[in-house]
C-alpha cells in the first residue's frame, strides 16, 4: 500500500493519485473506489470556485453551496512561508467570502465581509495573496450569511518549512461537520419562533417518575420547580440537533462510511477539524488511545487520551497506532447525543467498523448555571452545595430538597446584595461584575463562575476512560511572548435562550457602535465569563491567544476555545497584527443572532478615538476585582407585568 | 370609524418610532474602518452596514394556528381558529391575533375578531403589547388593547390584555397554558381563559365582573414540531349576570365539548 504522506509530499493531489475515482466529488466515491481521503490541491496558486451543486448524503439528494463542487471543499496544502495566491470566483447569486481560519494573514485578506474586505460579489473573482509564518492543520470557510451550514468549508494543511517534530507514517484529514436538508435561514427562523424546535431530549413525565422513584417525590418535584422557576431546561445542550442534522466525517454520514486504511503498527496522524455550523463533538476511536500532538494547528507536548470534546472551529492532531488487523470506529458524537458520525479506520478498504451505541443524554447541573458554589459563605446557596460537582451525567443525584429549589428560583433578588457584600469582604475569587446592560437579551447572569479548564466537557465527566481537558495542553515550544498583560478586558457571554438572543455583554453585534480597541504592542488579558447555559467556542481572528491554563511559559496557543457554561476563563493576546479582526462565537446561529464583536488593533501612534456613548463592550478601565455587584444592572426576571 | 383610523395611524407611528434609534446610529461614526484604506470607503460602507445588520438585527416571521379545531358540544358544533402571526426583530414586532368561531350548522360566524398589536420586549420573558382589536361578530366594534404576553416562572405561558371599546366599555382577558411532556412528542396541554367586564353590556349578553371561564385539556402529537394534531375536551362556563343574560335568551351558561384539531406553525 502506498504511503499517502509521501504522495502528498511529492506534490501530487490525493485525488489525482486515485485515478478516475478522483474525478468524482468526495461524496460520490465509495471506499471500494479507493476513496481514502479528500480531493487535494497543492502548490502556491489555487483557483477556487464557489457555487451551488448537488450532493447525496445518507442516500438522499440535496443541494450544497461550496467550493469546487465538493463537500467538504478540497484540501488545500502548501508550505510554511510560501507566498500563496488564491483566486476565488463567486458563481452564486449572492455575495460570498472565504475566511482562512487560524491563518496569520494581513487583516485585509482575512475574508470577513464588512470587517476586512467588502466581500466577493456574484461573478467576481477575488484574489487573496499572502504568506503565513506558521504550519499545521487549519481550515477555511465562508463568512457570508449562513453559507457555512450549506457546505462552504474545507481543510487546509500547511507543511512546516523545516522538520516536522511529529513523526508519522501516514496521515488523514478528518473534517467533522453537520448537514441539514433544511435551509439554514429556515433553521434560524424556526429557532426564533421556538428555541426548542430541534430538542427532542427534554425531560418527560416518565423521567420525573423515574427520578421520583430514585430520589423521592419531593426531591424530583423540587428539581423540576427549580428549573421551571428559572424558565430553563437542563437538557438545553444543543440548539440544532440530530433532529435535522446528518453528521458527517469528510462529507460521509455513518451510512456512507468514510474509510481510512492503515498497516498494523503504523503511526497514523489524524488531523481533526470541526467544521460544523453548530455541533460540538465528542471524538474517539473506541479501543485506540490517541496521542494529541497539536491543537488549533500549533504543536503541543504529546499527551495521551482516549477521547476529547472538540468545539466548532477547533482542530486537533493526534497520533494513533493501531496494532490489530481489525476495523476501528472513528466516532464523532454530538454533544447532546442526538446523533453521531461513524467512519472506519481499517487494514483494508471497504470495511465497516461497528458503531458504538449512543451514550445517555447528559443533564445540566447547578454548576452549569454558575451557582454550584457553597463555599463562599453565601448562606442562601448552602443547600445547593449539596448538589455537588459530579452530577453532570445524571439528574438523579440532585439530592437537594424542596427548600433548595425555592432558594434557587428566588435567587435573582438576592444576588445583588450578596455580591456587593462579598466585594467588601474581598472574597472575589468567583464573583464577577456584570457591568453591562441587561434587558430582554440577558436571561441570566453567572453569579459564581469558576474555572473549568480541568474538566473534560459537558457529558464526559463520568466516562470510564481518559478524556482530554484544556488543562492538559502545553505548547511544545516556549511561548514567544511571556510578558505579563498590561491590562484586562472582561467580556460576558450573554443570552436569552427563550428568545434565541445571543450577545457579548448583552449587546448584539447589530447594536454595537464601536470595536474593542487594542494598541499595537500591548499585551492584553481577555477574561470571558459565560453567563449562559451553553458551551460557546469563541474565536478570535488573526492571532493566537495564550490560554491561561496553569502551563507556565508553555501555555497552549489557540484561535478558538470552548467556554463552558458557568465558566470564567482567561487568555492573553499580544496585539501584533494591526487591523480589524472579527471576534465571535463560532456556533453559526449564535453569531448570526449577534454574538460577535470586532477587535481593532490600532497602529502605534494612532490616536485612539474616544468611545462613543452607548459603548458597552469594553470594561477595560474597570478593575477586575473589588467592584462586583455595585453596578448590577436592572434585571427584571419577573417580566414586570402587573 | 374615524377614531379607529386615527388609532391605526397611532399604532403604525409607534412601530416607526422604534426604528429611529437604528437610523440615528447610521449617522454615527464608523465603528471600525481600517479596511476602508485598502478597499475604499464606499465598498466598505455597504458591507459594514450589512454585516452589522445581519448579526442580530434580522427580522423573522411566524404564523401559527394555535387552535384550529372542531368543538362538538351537545347541541351544536363550533369551528374555532385561534391564530397568531408576527413579523419583526427581537425587540419590536407587529403581532396579529385572531379568533374566529364559526357555526357550521347555521353557516355563520358567532365571533370574529382580529387584533393588530405592537409587541415590545420589556424583559427576558415578557412583551408589552398595545394596539387595536376589531370585532366583526357578534357586532362591529373597535377596541384599544394593552397587555402583557410571556412566559411566567414555572413555564406557564400567559397572555393578559385589557380592551377599551369605542363605546367606552372596559373588558379584559387572561389566558394561561402549560405543557406537560408525556414523551418528546406527546404533549398534554391544560389551558384556561378567564374573561372580565367592568360593566354590564346587555347587547353583548355580558354582565359585570368575572364573565367566563374556558378550560381545556388538549393532547397533541408533534409529528413535526410545526405540525401537531390533537384531541381534547373544552369546558365553558358563563358567570353572574352574563349567565343570566344567556339563560334568559334561551342559551346554556355551561357546556362541555369534545375537541379535535390541529396546532400548526410556520
Amino acid at each position: 500500500m502506498f504511503n499517502r504522506r509521501h504522495v502528498l509530499r511529492a506534490g501530487f493531489g490525493g485525488a489525482a493519485a486515485l485515478g478516475a475515482a478522483g474525478l468524482l466529488p468526495a461524496w460520490a466515491r465509495t471506499a471500494s473506489d479507493g476513496n481514502l481521503g479528500l480531493p487535494t490541491l497543492t502548490g502556491t496558486t489555487f483557483n477556487l470556485d464557489v457555487g451551488e451543486f448537488p450532493v447525496r448524503i445518507g442516500g438522499k439528494a440535496g443541494r450544497a453551496v461550496g467550493v469546487n463542487g465538493t463537500l467538504p471543499a478540497p484540501l488545500l496544502r502548501f508550505r510554511e512561508g510560501e507566498e500563496i495566491t488564491l483566486n476565488v470566483t463567486n458563481r452564486l447569486k449572492s455575495d460570498t467570502s472565504i475566511h482562512w481560519h487560524g491563518l496569520l494573514v494581513p487583516f485585509h485578506m482575512d475574508g470577513v465581509p464588512g470587517v476586512s474586505f467588502p466581500g466577493i460579489a456574484p461573478g467576481e473573482t477575488f484574489r487573496y495573496k499572502f504568506a503565513v509564518p506558521q504550519s499545521g492543520t487549519y481550515w477555511y470557510h465562508s463568512h457570508s450569511g449562513l453559507q457555512e451550514q450549506q457546505g462552504h468549508y474545507g481543510p487546509l494543511v500547511i507543511d512546516p518549512a523545516g522538520t516536522d517534530p511529529v513523526d508519522y507514517d501516514r496521515e488523514y484529514v478528518l473534517v467533522l461537520s453537520d448537514w441539514s436538508f433544511e435551509s439554514p435561514y429556515r433553521i434560524f427562523d424556526k429557532l426564533k419562533a421556538s428555541a426548542e424546535t430541534y430538542n427532542f431530549n427534554q425531560r418527560t413525565l416518565g423521567d420525573f417518575f423515574a427520578d421520583a422513584g430514585k430520589d423521592g417525590f419531593d426531591a424530583a418535584l423540587a428539581d423540576r420547580a427549580m428549573w421551571g422557576g428559572m424558565r430553563m431546561s437542563p437538557r438545553d445542550l444543543a440548539d440544532v440537533t440530530g433532529a435535522t442534522y446528518t453528521y458527517l466525517i469528510n462529507g460521509h454520514s455513518t451510512r456512507d462510511n468514510w474509510n481510512g486504511i492503515f498497516r498494523p503498527g503504523e503511526r497514523v496522524r489524524l488531523r481533526i477539524i470541526n467544521a460544523s455550523a453548530m455541533t460540538i463533538f465528542n471524538f474517539r476511536l473506541p479501543g485506540l488511545p490517541m496521542t494529541v500532538v497539536a491543537s488549533d494547528g500549533l504543536n503541543v507536548q504529546p499527551v495521551e487520551t482516549d477521547e476529547f470534546q472538540i468545539g466548532v472551529a477547533e482542530t486537533y492532531d493526534v497520533i494513533v497506532q493501531p496494532d490489530a488487523e481489525k476495523a476501528y470506529a472513528v466516532v464523532a458524537e454530538s454533544i447532546d447525543r442526538s446523533g453521531q458520525a461513524v467512519a472506519t479506520l481499517g487494514p483494508r478498504p471497504g470495511m465497516r467498523a461497528e458503531a458504538p451505541a449512543m451514550r445517555p443524554v447528559p443533564t445540566l447541573t447547578m454548576k452549569d448555571m454558575a451557582m454550584d458554589h457553597g463555599s463562599h459563605g453565601m448562606s442562601e446557596m448552602e443547600p445547593a452545595a449539596g448538589a455537588d460537582a459530579d452530577m453532570s451525567q445524571s439528574s438523579h443525584q440532585m439530592g437537594h430538597d424542596a427548600h433548595a429549589g425555592h432558594d434557587m428560583a428566588g435567587m435573582h433578588h438576592e444576588m445583588g446584595h450578596d455580591m456587593s457584600g462579598m466585594s467588601d469582604r474581598g472574597t472575589m475569587d468567583a464573583a464577577v461584575s456584570h457591568d453591562h446592560p441587561g434587558g430582554p437579551g440577558v436571561a441570566n447572569m453567572a453569579m459564581m463562575p469558576v474555572s473549568r479548564l480541568d474538566e473534560p466537557g459537558l457529558g464526559l465527566d463520568n466516562v470510564d476512560h481518559r478524556v482530554l481537558t484544556y488543562a492538559d495542553l502545553r505548547a511544545l515550544e516556549r511561548n514567544p511572548d511571556r510578558r505579563p498583560p498590561d491590562r484586562e478586558i472582561e467580556l460576558h457571554l450573554t443570552s436569552n435562550m427563550h428568545r434565541y438572543m445571543w450577545s457579548f455583554d448583552g449587546v448584539k453585534f447589530s447594536e454595537v457602535t464601536d470595536s474593542i480597541h487594542l494598541k499595537e504592542g500591548e499585551r492584553v488579558r481577555f477574561k470571558l465569563v459565560n453567563d449562559t447555559m451553553m458551551p460557546h467556542p469563541i474565536h478570535l481572528h488573526g492571532m493566537f491567544f495564550d490560554l491561561e491554563n496553569g502551563g507556565g511559559d508553555h501555555l497552549p496557543r489557540k484561535h478558538t476555545v470552548i467556554v463552558k457554561p458557568g465558566e470564567k476563563l482567561a487568555w492573553i493576546v499580544s496585539a501584533e497584527h494591526v487591523g480589524d479582526w472579527a471576534f465571535h462565537c463560532h456556533l453559526l446561529y449564535h453569531m448570526h443572532a449577534g454574538m460577535m464583536r470586532v477587535v481593532s488593533i490600532l497602529p502605534q501612534g494612532a490616536a485612539d478615538q474616544t468611545p462613543h456613548e452607548g459603548h458597552h463592550d469594553m470594561s477595560m478601565d474597570a478593575p477586575m476585582s473589588g467592584e462586583a455587584g455595585s453596578d448590577m444592572p436592572h434585571h427584571d426576571n419577573h417580566g414586570g407585568h402587573h | 370609524m374615524k377614531q379607529a383610523v386615527t388609532l391605526r395611524a397611532l399604532a403604525l407611528a409607534m412601530g416607526a418610532l422604534s426604528l429611529i434609534p437604528a437610523a440615528l446610529a447610521e449617522e454615527d461614526e464608523k465603528p471600525w474602518s481600517m479596511a476602508d484604506e485598502v478597499w475604499g470607503e464606499a465598498a466598505m460602507n455597504a458591507s459594514r452596514k450589512a454585516v452589522v445588520d445581519n448579526h442580530g438585527g434580522t427580522p423573522t416571521s411566524y404564523f401559527q394556528a394555535e387552535r384550529f379545531e372542531l368543538q362538538a358540544f351537545d347541541d351544536e358544533d363550533v369551528l374555532l381558529l385561534d391564530g397568531n402571526a408576527w413579523f419583526g426583530n427581537d425587540e419590536n414586532k407587529l403581532w396579529l391575533k385572531t379568533e374566529l368561531e364559526y357555526l357550521p350548522d347555521e353557516g355563520e360566524f358567532e365571533e370574529a375578531e382580529v387584533q393588530a398589536l405592537w409587541s415590545h420586549a420589556i424583559s427576558p420573558y415578557f412583551d408589552f403589547q398595545a394596539g387595536l382589536r376589531q370585532d366583526f361578530e357578534p357586532e362591529g366594534r373597535t377596541h384599544l388593547v394593552a397587555g402583557f404576553q410571556g412566559l411566567a416562572p414555572y413555564l406557564f405561558e400567559t397572555d393578559t390584555a385589557a380592551f377599551l371599546s369605542d363605546d367606552g366599555d372596559l373588558t379584559a382577558r387572561a389566558e394561561v397554558e402549560y405543557e406537560l411532556l408525556l414523551s418528546q412528542r406527546l404533549i398534554l396541554q391544560p389551558r384556561a381563559e378567564l374573561g372580565f367586564s367592568a360593566q354590564d353590556i346587555p347587547e353583548l349578553e355580558t354582565g359585570s365582573g368575572v364573565t367566563s371561564l374556558d378550560a381545556g385539556l388538549r393532547l397533541r402529537y408533534e409529528i413535526k414540531r410545526e405540525f401537531a394534531p390533537y384531541i381534547g375536551v373544552e369546558w365553558q362556563k358563563r358567570f353572574g349576570d352574563t349567565a343570566d343574560y344567556i339563560e334568559a335568551a334561551g342559551g346554556a351558561s355551561e357546556g362541555t365539548a369534545f375537541v379535535i384539531g390541529l396546532r400548526a406553525w410556520y
